[in-house]
């Protein structure tokens, strides 16, 4: 066993280094940049964490805990635990943009408005390539998740059924004949199985096919999202596309719709967008382009969102082969690095909204090898 | 075609869900769609769009005429709270979290048709069982475990017949990967140790055997 639980865990973790799904590799990399897979599970005998008091809350947490910290890990992998409720609000904003938990999970508020961020909850980060995380006490008792970059539906399937096996030897699930795993929504119930992968869809975007393609996939039954999941907007032409239905269809199901029919329709679409967009319309691409590159070259000021924007542009121009020299998993970390806590970490002292767009300009000057 | 609920002007949302395995048609205005919580706006996340399908106020469906409304006495009367956590029908409705697993039972009459429509027609879990507890329950035997986790004789054979259902209507469509895809399913849920119920004979069409079912896959 190796497991990490110092008081200030966060604080000794060094993420940027080997993070899965940040890569840039895998199977259909140039437009899937991961896939996901996530369970929901539920204690039995145990309220939903939205309906249970402080001290049913610490019972699951440690019985949790104590679960996940045991369970064997390949050599030289350490599981990273967090407890939220005793944390440094910078620290949960960090683990949001590294998309190890959620917005709602960091700020510890349940739907119907219970909780604060003082609620025990906890999460769990395998170390050091982040490709597993387990939320405890969120809108569920346990969320577990599986990353990888590309196209890896299978493989996160797989990979996520052995940790929730594991967690399952010492703990009874809420379970029911009729409707599967029991979830505190009615939503995820049955498999507790969401299959998502992030894709990048910038010509899609720029020839406006994007709704055509959005209508589509939500006439199948699946969610399109934002980057960071529910509720949340696009950014850089980022989009997670997840199935819906959770019950009735099993999780190999599941997986072949994704992963046999569905996706590879969109990917083919966005490499054809890309391919006429190279055709016929070179000289536009290529101006979008470099215009992109040479803001990101010089802008001395720059927010988040156009950062994003200006990345995602650099990330077409590079798998189209208009760019070369630069390297397509520094701009993944880039785009994690320009985010605000990954700066306010980076520097190590509290910025302003000004102080923050120079250091996000000045990062992205120096990692593109200009100053 | 008028709308189904006010009769009086034309109906723009159209809608075809399935109800209890029957196909069940809906026509509404705009104005009676959004009193219902539907909204056909192609530019409504679908986690909203389900959502509000969830907890629309006239559900279960179908819901056809204004008279319908006035027979709604049944459903002013208290309803008991959740004998596990004490969360009321009501309260789940607002924030559309349930409190506990007990809730499933208690509210079973009237979540399960919304249950079924947020899943499209999907009203039985198919799939993984909890691995250690089947396990244990198998060893041991505890045939009450096993019921819980399984189902009883019923339900197992409710779940079997869904899935033959399903396998059927993807031969007649000739959909045969996603009829390849149910006949797995099909031979997987049926051999499941504790389930003693033999699946009835494969169609008489053909079915795309897995192998040649994933040729079709992904680049």
């Amino acid at each position: 066993m190796q497991a990490s639980d110092s008081s200030e865990p966060m604080k000794s973790a060094n993420f940027d280094r080997n993070t899965q799904w940040l890569r840039g590799d895998g199977d259909a990399c140039d437009v899937v940049m991961s896939s996901r897979a996530r369970l929901a599970r539920n204690l039995a005998g145990f309220p939903f964490p939205s309906q249970s008091n402080d001290s049913d809350q610490h019972q699951v947490l440690d019985a949790c805990k104590q679960r996940i910290l045991s369970m064997p890990l390949e050599n030289k992998a350490q599981m990273l635990w967090v407890n939220l409720h005793d944390s440094e609000k910078e620290d949960r904003s960090l683990l949001v943009e590294r998309q190890l938990m959620s917005r709602q999970h960091a700020k510890g508020k349940q739907s119907n408005g219970s909780g604060n961020a003082d609620s025990p909850r906890g999460v769990a980060v395998l170390m050091p390539d982040e490709r597993v995380s387990v939320m405890v006490n969120e809108e569920d008792h346990l969320r577990m998740q599986l990353v990888h970059s590309g196209f890896s539906l299978r493989r996160c399937l797989q990979e996520i059924n052995t940790i929730d096996d594991a967690i399952e030897q010492d703990i009874d699930y809420a379970y029911d004949a009729r409707f599967g795993y029991l979830t505190a929504c009615p939503t995820n119930v049955g498999t507790g199985l969401r299959l998502s992968v992030m894709l990048h869809l910038p010509a899609l975007s720029m020839s406006g096919d994007l709704e055509k393609v959005r209508n589509a996939t939500r006439d199948m039954g699946l969610a399109v999202r934002g980057i960071y999941g529910e509720g949340s907007e696009s950014v850089g032409d980022f989009y997670q596309i997840s199935n819906q239905t959770t019950l009735g269809k099993s999780d190999e199901m599941l997986l072949r719709e994704l992963e046999d029919e569905i996706i590879p329709k969109v990917i083919s679409y966005e490499r054809h967008a890309r391919a006429t967009l190279l055709k016929k319309q070179n000289t536009i691409m290529l101006d979008e382009v470099h215009r992109a590159i040479g803001i990101l070259s010089r802008a001395r000021l720059m927010k988040v969102e156009e950062a994003m924007s200006l990345l995602s542009l650099a990330r077409l121009g590079v798998l189209a082969g208009i760019i070369e020299d630069i390297e397509i998993g520094m701009l993944h970390t880039l785009m994690l690095q320009v985010q605000p806590a990954h700066l306010q970490r980076t520097l190590g002292v509290d910025l302003n909204q000004q102080q923050r767009r120079l250091a996000r300009a000045e990062i992205i000057r120096s990692r593109l090898g200009i100053s | 075609m008028r709308c189904h609920d006010c009769h009086e002007h034309e109906a723009t949302f159209h809608e075809v869900v399935l109800h209890k395995g029957q196909r069940v048609e809906r026509h509404l205005c705009e104005h009676c769609a959004r009193e219902a919580g539907i909204s056909n706006d192609p530019h409504m996340p679908i986690s909203q769009l389900i959502s509000s399908y969830m907890l629309g106020q006239n559900l279960p469906i179908p819901k056809v005429g204004k008279s319908d409304k006035k027979k709604s006495s049944e459903t002013d009367r208290p309803r008991p709270s959740c004998v596990g956590c004490g969360l009321t029908f009501t309260r789940f409705m607002k924030s559309g979290l349930l409190g506990c697993s007990a809730c499933y039972s208690t509210f079973v009459d009237r979540l399960g048709p919304m249950i079924e429509r947020a899943h499209e027609g999907g009203c039985v879990h198919v799939g993984k069982v909890p691995k250690r507890a089947l396990c244990d329950s198998q060893n041991a035997p505890d045939q009450d475990r096993l019921t819980h986790l399984l189902g009883d004789a019923r339900q197992r054979e409710e779940r079997l017949e869904r899935i033959r259902a399903q396998l059927t209507k993807c031969v007649q469509s000739e959909d045969y990967e996603q009829a390849a895809r149910l006949r797995d399913e099909l031979t997987k849920t049926s051999s499941m140790a504790g389930s003693q119920i033999e699946p009835s004979p494969s169609p008489t069409h053909p079915v795309e055997s897995e192998e040649s079912s994933s040729s079709h896959a992904a680049p």
